[in-house]
């Protein structure tokens, strides 16, 4: 593969409140077939999507919460949650669904300067 | 009056306006806006600030949904879809804070 490109996908929104958290998931895993260099962000109200104990039975929506855990298998292994958006949500690491690499603010927008191509959610 | 609000009150300013105008009454979280009354979130103060004049409800189904179940604040009272219906009855107005 000659030409592997840097995608990442920027996740700020919470889930079932609108479509966006479904709908960057589904992209993930439609980029992670084509063996490309996949990181996944979690900002602001995005940080909700990876919470433990998602229970949707009572909304009648699909709680796609397990699909985060089953992103290593498609190789995504790149899960970056920005530090001060736990703090502000009273929420910690161990409040997550997967093991994620917890960055500042700053190094978060460092980590996207890097990046090829960057999609928002 | 029953005021309703459905967005996070960390990226939306929604629920800080209605509390802002909402002299008295009740105010029903639902969808995104349950956030607010959850253990440790950055609007936890401003929201048990207005629970002195205000009774706060949590639409319990969205609370679940989003595996916040176990992180209710104290003094916000849970209702289920049954309870929803019967907030828009006892109260004579309803404004959805969209």
């Amino acid at each position: 593969m000659s030409d592997i490109k840097k995608f990442m996908f920027v996740n700020r929104k919470a889930p079932y409140g609108t479509i966006y958290a479904l709908e960057s998931l589904e992209v993930v895993l439609i980029t992670a077939a084509f063996d490309q260099d996949v990181s996944l962000v979690f900002l602001d109200d995005g940080v909700y999507q990876l919470k433990k104990g998602q229970q949707t039975k009572g909304i009648e929506t699909k709680n796609f919460s397990p699909t985060y855990r089953a992103l290593e298998d498609y190789d995504v292994e790149k899960l970056y949650v920005e530090k001060e958006a736990l703090e502000a949500r009273g929420l910690s690491e161990d409040d997550l669904l997967v093991p994620v690499t917890v960055l500042s603010r700053a190094e978060m927008g460092a980590l996207m300067d890097q990046q090829d191509i960057v999609l928002s959610f | 009056m029953l005021h309703i609000v459905n967005k996070s009150p960390l990226t939306n300013t929604a629920l800080e306006n209605c509390l802002n105008v909402a002299a008295s009454g009740e105010v029903l979280l639902i969808e995104d806006a349950v956030y607010a009354a959850t253990a440790g979130n950055a609007f936890e103060v401003k929201l048990r600030e207005a629970m002195g004049r205000l009774k706060v409800y949590v639409l319990q189904p969205d609370l679940e949904a989003r595996g916040m179940g176990d992180r209710l604040i104290a003094g916000v009272t849970a209702v289920d879809y049954g309870g929803f219906v019967n907030l828009t009855i006892s109260n004579n107005t309803c404004q959805s804070w969209l």
